[in-house]
Order: structure tokens, then sequence, then C-alpha cells
């Protein structure tokens, strides 16, 4: 029976902002100073109340926040910069104190807020194990005990004695991760941290990460601003906002409603020319997504439409796009194969549309890059790149055995399947 | 990985709330003495990484000034120092002095120094300041042996009241740990207290008897002098380090005594009140 291992209610947490001094630390001339008028004021007007605070003002990162975590659940903690997320952390990882509220924790909590806390530059590899070990709470025995293991994860196995200020920042970082990913805690805290690294060593993380939480049977806690790292490995997502919870549910709601949220409908999968181009350039382009804000289904068809605003017509003008995605990578190409067009001879704004009757392309993020030019004299006359990026979602292909992880393909074909006995 | 259930009984339920119970901090410091004795090993092994001389330093610094004060106030100012060697003389003074200087130095930035910890980790921070009065501590004993090297030179032996200096010593403990608290707290907030420390320390060094004998003080004055806390803490030390002639000023010691213990609770309830905040300010 899995037991509520984390029960947060009612939590805030408000901070003063102090607009005179932004440096966050106070000197003591001014909190003297202060006091003093203060007390002045006081002695001026003892009734009223103290309006000389106006320099200073009230913030909640975190306002009525309450929700429940269960042994063993990996839960994503998403929203944008400011809406509180590393706030909740920190409240859980005991950094900082809630304002209000309460949370009841049951079990070894350990937090990870940044790879490489406390690794002292002048220590060696080896010290720098037994020290991060203990900060992070591992105690004395455990670091012996794992002691090789990290190691080998870290494979600095060469350089244990040099001190850490000779390391690569990649040593730094795989050593640094190893430390961390083994920790025994039930309940594990984790900011971030896999945006670091090449990306051979980021999905190494990512696979200990899944360990950690799926064969381990722990509770973890992983915030992140990728997606992609966010839907491998979480099934339930909290979406801050402004302090708030949003939303608390599955993980592919979450995003989609996070990605919406991100930007505002009218700009997504959208893109508009800036108004001093001239010449013969794309006005506007669209892409007409199933769903709203730039979020397509699987299998459905997809519309993409481009304005070209013609100057000087010329009967060699070649448009193509193509379709780009998180790595950079093209994956296909479309491009305008009419014979005749009326832009060939014209001038005037054009709109090509490019339907495409079931879009196939698997989950992910895309982007477009789009090539328009001269045949005859090889022009370029424009190349715009990473321009209406649109989300690509299985949201409406529920695959039952499995859920969909990213990166499993680049795209998806029907298949027809059959069973022949054989002779 | 091991895929065998985990083996830590599920501890009690942890409550975060505004304002936690007092008695989960006592606990925790306990439970995280590991981390406190590792920051401690950190800080004397960075220490004298990369110098050739190494621990060396921890000698020459304290035998110099030593040189230095016997040179200036028992050669130049020829001051009374009761038939003792004057070396002996300072430097039974300079080691409770120069510990309670670097353990107030260390402490009052060691929350500072730490920021990245105290911003991403959690522990209890007393065990900040109190590693960094360890240190201090591993110094002070190093420069206890110049002081047994200095007797050997001059045949000097102690007598019964030796055996009463961890009680001196834990006096010097408690004074420099509770002013360390309190800098440290000021100076998490009030940067300012980075200035103030090394002026405190240097101008003690001076009203303090460290080159001279408390003895020279006029009697109507030593009661005000013991305002020092420091005072009590290096007659304390000479009383049981020199033995013989010298006699301790009581009243002015209690006083001394009873400002070290103030300063210690008062540094610690402040340290306490503070460090819910460390976190958001530093």
């Amino acid at each position: 029976m899995p037991e509520t291992v984390i029960q947060v209610k009612n939590l805030g947490k408000k901070y003063i902002l102090s607009h005179q001094d932004n440096r966050g630390t106070k000197t003591l001339r001014e909190t003297i100073t202060n006091s003093a008028k203060s007390l002045s004021h006081k002695l001026i007007k003892p009734s009223g109340k103290s309006a000389f605070n106006s320099n200073r003002e009230e913030f909640w990162a975190l306002k009525d926040v309450s929700f429940e975590i269960e042994q063993g659940e990996c839960i994503g903690v998403i929203g944008r910069n400011g809406a509180g997320k590393s706030t909740l952390l920190k409240i859980l990882s005991r950094i900082t104190e809630p304002t209000k509220g309460q949370v009841s924790i049951q079990g070894r909590i350990a937090s990870l807020l940044e790879v490489g806390t406390g690794f002292h530059p002048e220590l060696s590899g080896r010290e720098n194990i037994y020290l991060n070990g203990a900060i992070l709470g591992m105690s004395k025995v455990e670091i012996k005990r794992k002691f090789d293991e990290i190691v080998a994860f870290a494979e600095i196995d060469k350089f244990l004695d040099t001190p850490v200020k000779r390391y690569s920042s990649g040593m730094y970082v795989r050593l640094a991760f190893a430390v961390a990913a083994h920790l025994e805690p039930e309940i594990l805290i984790v900011d971030e941290v896999l945006a670091v690294g090449d990306s051979a060593f980021q999905k190494k993380c990512l696979g200990k990460m899944g360990d950690v939480a799926t064969k381990e049977g722990r509770t973890v806690l992983f915030v992140s601003h990728s997606m992609q790292a966010i839907a491998q490995l979480t099934h339930r997502c909290i979406l801050l906002s402004q302090g708030n919870v949003q939303f608390d549910g599955r993980t592919d709601k979450a995003v989609h409603l996070y990605l919406n949220s991100d930007k505002p409908p009218e700009e997504a999968a959208y893109y508009q020319a800036p108004p001093e181009k001239t010449g013969n350039h794309v006005a506007w382009m669209r892409v007409h997504t199933s769903d709203e804000g730039g979020v397509h289904f699987w299998g459905e068809p997809i519309v993409f439409e481009f304005a070209l605003t013609i100057v000087q017509p010329h009967e060699s003008l070649w448009f193509s796009f193509q379709v780009i995605n998180e790595l950079d990578q093209s994956v296909c190409i479309f491009w305008f194969d009419k014979s005749n067009a009326p832009f060939y001879r014209q001038s005037g704004t054009f709109i090509l549309r490019c339907e495409i009757p079931k879009f196939r392309l698997y989950m992910g993020s895309y982007t477009l890059r789009t090539w328009f030019s001269q045949r005859r004299g090889s022009t370029l006359l424009e190349n715009l790149r990473n321009v209406c990026s649109f989300e690509v979602s299985m949201y409406k292909r529920e695959r039952e055995e499995y859920e969909w992880e990213r990166d499993e393909c680049v795209y998806l074909e029907d298949a027809v399947w059959q069973v022949v006995e054989s002779d | 990985m091991n895929n065998k259930p985990l083996k830590h009984p599920m501890p009690a339920k942890l409550t975060i709330e505004a304002g936690r119970t007092e008695k989960q901090y006592w606990q925790d410091l306990w439970r995280y003495r590991e981390l406190f004795y590792f920051l401690s090993w950190r800080d004397i092994l960075v220490r004298y990484k990369q110098t050739t001389i190494g621990i060396a330093w921890a000698l020459i610094r304290p035998f110099l000034t030593m040189v230095v004060f016997t040179i200036v106030f028992g050669n130049l100012a020829k001051l009374p120092s009761g038939g003792i060697p004057y070396p002996i003389l300072v430097f039974a003074a300079m080691l409770p002095w120069q510990f309670f200087a670097n353990s107030l130095s260390e402490c009052s930035n060691s929350l500072i120094s730490n920021s990245n910890l105290i911003s991403k980790v959690y522990f209890p921070r007393l065990i900040v300041p109190a590693s960094a009065a360890i240190v201090s501590f591993v110094d002070f004993m190093i420069s206890g042996m110049i002081m047994l090297g200095l007797m050997a030179w001059y045949n000097f032996v102690p007598d019964w009241r030796i055996l009463t200096l961890p009680l001196f010593i834990a006096i010097a403990f408690a004074a420099a740990m509770g002013a360390g608290l309190w800098m440290a707290a000021l100076n998490v907030e009030y940067r300012d207290f980075r200035y103030i420390v090394p002026f405190i320390v240097q101008f003690g060094l001076y009203i303090s008897p460290v080159g001279f004998t408390s003895n020279i003080v006029p009697e109507q004055w030593r009661l005000l002098y013991s305002l020092n806390p420091m005072v009590g803490v290096i007659d304390g030390f000479r009383w049981a380090i020199l033995g013989g002639s010298t006699e301790i000023y009581m009243p002015g010691f209690l006083l001394s005594l009873s400002l070290v213990v103030l300063v210690f609770i008062t540094g610690i309830w402040y340290f306490r009140k503070m460090e819910r905040t460390f976190a958001d300010v530093i």
C-alpha cells in the first residue's frame, strides 16, 4: 500500500523586497538610519501606521501550495522562471523556512540543488568524495562502502589524487554527479542538475535518475526546464505558476499546459517578418497545428502557410522549407514544385499552402528553416532559421503497454502486422 | 544497483513549519556530527596545501610574535615579570590570545565563505562556526608545542596548577565561540563586521595583557580592566602554567568569567534566532 511521504499544506513563503537596496544584504548604516527615521516618524505622528515602509514590498514566492506525494512516485515540478520552483525545493530540503503552512515528511530527505556543492578546488578527488558525501548527508561508513562504485561511475580513477582544480570541467561534473547519484535517501530532490555535461553524460545521468525512481522505489522530486527530461522521468507533474499550483496531474497534460502558457497563443507556430524587410521575402508564416498553441497531435493533418512578398518577380524563384528537430537536424524537406505560379511574373503578396494529410513526426519540438532563393545566378534571398516552433504530442495516440518515451524514433509509420503460421 | 529493501527504518515524521521546534535542532546537530568533523578536516587540510613548509607556519607565526613582544616589552620597556623568564610569560598569554583572535576571525567569516553550502544544503548552521573554531583549536595545540619547548629551554617546571589548564582552555573556547557566533550572524546581514573584526583583533592585542602582566595595571582600575573577558582568560592561563608566585585577581577573574558566559549564551541565542533567515539574506 503506498504511503504518503510528503504532505504539503497551504505552504507560503514571503520575501521582503527592498527597493532601495538591491544587493540583498544591508549595511549597518542603513539599518541605523532607517530605524532612526522610523523612530522620529513615530514621534511626530504616533497614531499613523508606518507609511515609511513604502520602499519595502512584500512578495509571496509561494502561496497556498498544497499537494501530497506517495512513496515511490517520481514527480516533476515545472514552471517558468520565478514560478516558485526553487523556493519550494528550498523549503522541502529545509534550507529556508516557510512563512506559513506546514510540510510533513516521512523519511530521510536529500536534496541536490546543484552538483558539486561544497567541492573544494584544493582537495583531491578522493578527499572531495568524502567531503561532498558528508555534506549531502552520507555517513563515513556509507561513503567508504560506495567509494569504488562512485569512482567507476565518474570514470576518474587515474586522477583520484589530483586536486579537483586541475580537473577538466567534464571530469568535475562527472565526479560531482557520481557522488550525488549514490546517495540513498528515501526522498531525493533534484534541481536542474542534468543541464550539465555532454549529451552522452546527460543520458547516463537520466538513466541513473530513472533507476533511482523505478528500480529502487525511492521518491524523487525533479525540477527541470527540459521538458524532454521531465517527460522521460516522470508520470506526474506539478505545474507552478506565480507561486500557485496551476496543475497537478499527468505529465503530458502538464507539459502541454506549460508549453501553452509559455507563449501567447498568437505567437506560437507563427512568424512575422520585421517591418524593415525589403526585397523578395517571407512576410509571415504559420503552422496550423491540430491543437491550439502550437501543439500538434501525431497523425493529424497539418498545414504550413507562407506568405511571400514579391517585389521583383522572377521565373526561377525557388522556395523550400525544412522541419528541424531539437538536435538541430533536418527531419524533412518540402519544396514548392508548381511550374507556373503567378509570382514568377507578377509582384504582390502570395500565400503558399502546404498540407500534409498525415503528419507522422514523432513527439518533440520542431522549428522551421526556410530557403528562398533564385536558382538562376544561385542567389540565396532569405534563409530563416529557428522560426515557427511547434510541438508534436502523442497525446491522442495512447500506447497502453508502454508509455511513449522521447527519442524512441524520429517518425512513426503506419504499419500492418500479420501473423502467418509457418509450415 | 541493489534492489534490496531500504535498511533504514522509517524515521519519525519530520514537520516543517514557520518557527520549528528547538528540540529537533539539537537532535540534528548530533545527527550531523560527521559533517562537523569533515568541515574541520577540510579546513585543516586546505590550510597548508601548496605551501612548502606546511604546518610549520603554525609554529613560526606565534614564535616570532613572542620574540618581538619579549624584546619590546621585556628588554626595551623593561616591564616586570616577577622572576619568570619573559618569553614564557609572553607565550603563556600568547596561546589563549592567538586562539581567541584566530577563532574569532575564522568564525566571523565562516558563514560567508561557506555561503554556497548554506544556500544549497540543509544542516544545523551552528556546525560552520564551530568547526572554524576547532581549526583554530588545532593551531592552538600545535603552538602549545612551542610552550613545551620554551619550558624545556628555560628548565621551567610547572606545578600542580597546570592540571587546571583544560578549564581555562574551555573558558577561552567559550569566549571565542560566543564572540564568534555574534560576529558570524551579524556578518551575514551586515557586511560591515568584516571590517570590524580585524580591528577588534588588532586592538584587543594591546588592551589585553599579552605583552605584560595585568599586575602592572593600577589596583583601582583592575576591575574595570577585567571587563575585557580575555583578561580573565589570560590571567587564568598564566596562573595555571606559570604557577609559583603568580596570583589571580579573583573579583576581576569572576567578572571576566561571567562576561564570557554571558557572551557565549547570548551568542548562541542570537545565532539561533538569525539562523532561519541565513539562506535568504546571505
